[in-house]
């Protein structure tokens, strides 16, 4: 019996790593999914078979209760709303593993040995901090708790003392086998979440989404440590890795070390950077209809949409205009820096829901040697991703960043709400450049203007 | 014999080297759907959720059991939100393959 279940759960470790596999291609990926959710019930069934005298009535009642609820957020979210959703996953990842671990703890009648206790002590804690950091993060993300870095002085010490604590208690619980010490570690390490999220701004929270992501699959690894259960910590081993790569791709996307994102107090620095660039400069603007006029005439067009876009809800009209300009010959593409949207790839599952074509749409290093051959770049809701300053003006907070270089194009055309500045509170050469024309407004108004302006 | 630790802690660093070769492929279009497939997959978690929901000796409502029944709600919600929600998207990233 356990060596069938040993096996079984092997297959179900290779089903996983298949469904990641998948996402290589779109076409793929649909096949990988149902390889995920194939690995997944056989999982459960072996589980089943080897657990001894299972409570039946609550695990069915547990199981529909919690699917009907992932069911229905599943069908109902938003795509604007995929980074809460996802941070709101990785909490529930979190706060599993900490029951589990507790509910292990006070498993009468079994004794753990040093090593399990260790384990346990380490599930528990990474589950502690993935649970409240990820209902912080949840709730930066929604704007509930408002996006702001919270920074005080000693900040840094206190997560020291936290961390020493919690460390602490664990040792009382390894030396007595005290449930109180174990649950006061768990304690410590819940608010020791809180504590490492709070100084982390809104720019950063790409970096934070996916770092949590990674925290959830260490927690479960841990857990199954604990268990002594393979597929745990295959899969657990799977997302962690998973998440730590998708960390390291965002803060490189962003020209930052992962330290600096960890340490926090980035929205704060780089306001105070930006005032300097101020002071009259001169910028040419024009109508949505002159820049339709400019775009049906040209050969090529490189879009480049920006988190904006999304927020004014324009992506449909944008594919409308899109269509249109491709009637008429005109070779249309999108550009997707890394960091557009609030997670990885936010912007081509946003770009995706108004069907853009998948081949129409470009990553940063497959396009960006094409910009100085289009005729015309089309800027929305987007800024410091298109900022030159980051290639050239070594004194610039976003200096290293790699960027879209839309400068180099023949024209640009920045449809934005005002002059204001970006996320980073930098001032954009890009908007004086001659060749530059504004477009103020609304997204969604000046795209729906724009496709009048095609149809005329 | 081969403490249990040392073969978990093996095939913990060798998934860990699977897990990072297999995500370098993912194509970048689809980091969202990664995460959340990935979230799906860490609910994987109602495995040892489901192994504290037993009887003890005799006894089947035990502060053990009833973490664990919680333990695997919020996991269900993991598995079939993440995997639903991956669908979701997949499915429109192929609508414009035609």
């Amino acid at each position: 019996m356990e060596n069938i279940s040993a096996l079984l759960y092997l297959v179900a470790a290779v089903l996983f790593i298949l469904a990641l596999k998948g996402l290589s291609s779109p076409v793929s990926a649909l096949r990988g999914n149902l390889y995920g959710m194939i690995g997944m019930v056989i999982a459960v069934f072996t589980t089943f078979m080897i657990m001894d005298k299972p409570v039946l009535g609550l695990i069915g009642g547990a199981i529909i209760a919690g699917g009907a609820i992932g069911a229905w957020k599943a069908k109902t979210v938003e795509m604007t709303g995929m980074p809460e959703l996802v941070a709101a996953m990785h909490s529930l990842v979190g706060l599993s593993a900490v029951l589990i671990a507790v509910a292990a703890v006070y498993h009468t009648g079994e004794t753990h040995t040093p090593v399990q206790k260790v384990e346990l002590f380490i599930g528990a804690f990474i589950g502690a901090i993935t649970f409240t950091a990820s209902v912080i993060a949840y709730g930066k993300l929604s704007g509930r708790f408002g996006a702001k870095a919270v920074t005080f002085s000693g900040q840094h010490l206190l997560n020291l003392v936290l961390a020493i604590a919690m460390v602490g208690f664990g040792v009382v619980y390894f030396t007595t086998d005290s449930h109180a010490a174990f649950l006061a570690m768990v304690a410590v390490a819940l608010v020791l979440g809180v504590t490492l999220i709070i100084p982390i701004g809104g720019a950063d929270m790409p970096v934070v989404v996916s770092m949590l992501n990674s925290y959830s699959g260490w927690a479960a690894a841990g857990i199954g440590f604990t268990l002594n259960n393979p597929v745990l910590i295959i899969a657990g081993a799977c997302v962690g890795a998973s998440g730590a790569i998708l960390s390291y791709i965002m803060c490189k996307a962003m020209n930052r070390s992962i330290v600096s994102v960890l340490l926090g107090g980035f929205g704060a620095e780089a306001a105070a950077g930006g005032g300097a660039a101020s002071g009259p400069k001169n910028y040419k603007s024009g109508s949505a209809e002159d820049a339709a006029f400019l775009m049906s005439n040209a050969d090529s067009v490189i879009i480049v949409p920006g988190y904006g876009l999304a927020v004014s809800r324009a992506q449909h009209a944008l594919q409308e205009f899109a269509n249109l300009l491709t009637e008429k010959g005109v070779n249309v593409r999108y550009a997707i820096h890394p960091v557009a949207g609030r997670m990885p790839g936010h912007m081509n599952v946003l770009l995706a829901e108004a069907e853009v074509p998948y081949e129409q749409v470009q990553e940063m290093e497959e396009i960006n040697s094409d910009f100085a051959n289009t005729d015309v770049v089309l800027v929305i809701g987007a800024n410091d991703v298109v900022n030159p300053a980051a290639l050239k003006d070594k004194a610039s907070p976003i200096y290293g960043m790699p960027i879209l270089e839309a400068h180099k194009a023949r024209t640009v055309i920045v449809v934005k709400r005002s002059m204001s500045v970006g996320y980073a509170g930098l001032d954009n050469e890009l908007f004086y450049m001659d060749k530059t024309m504004m477009v103020f407004g609304d997204a969604k108004k000046v795209v729906e203007e724009l496709v009048k302006g095609v149809e005329h | 014999m081969v403490d249990p630790f040392i073969t978990s802690f093996t095939i913990f660093v060798l998934a860990v080297f699977v897990g990072y070769h297999v995500v370098w492929n993912v194509t970048p279009a689809l980091h969202t759907p990664l995460m959340a497939v990935t979230n799906a997959i860490s609910g994987i978690i109602i495995v040892g959720a489901l192994l504290q929901v037993v009887d003890i000796g005799g006894e089947t409502i035990t502060v053990t059991s009833v973490l664990g029944t919680i333990g695997v709600f919020l996991a269900s919600i993991n598995i079939f939100g993440g995997f639903m929600v991956t669908q979701r998207m997949l499915d429109m990233f192929k609508k414009k393959k035609k």
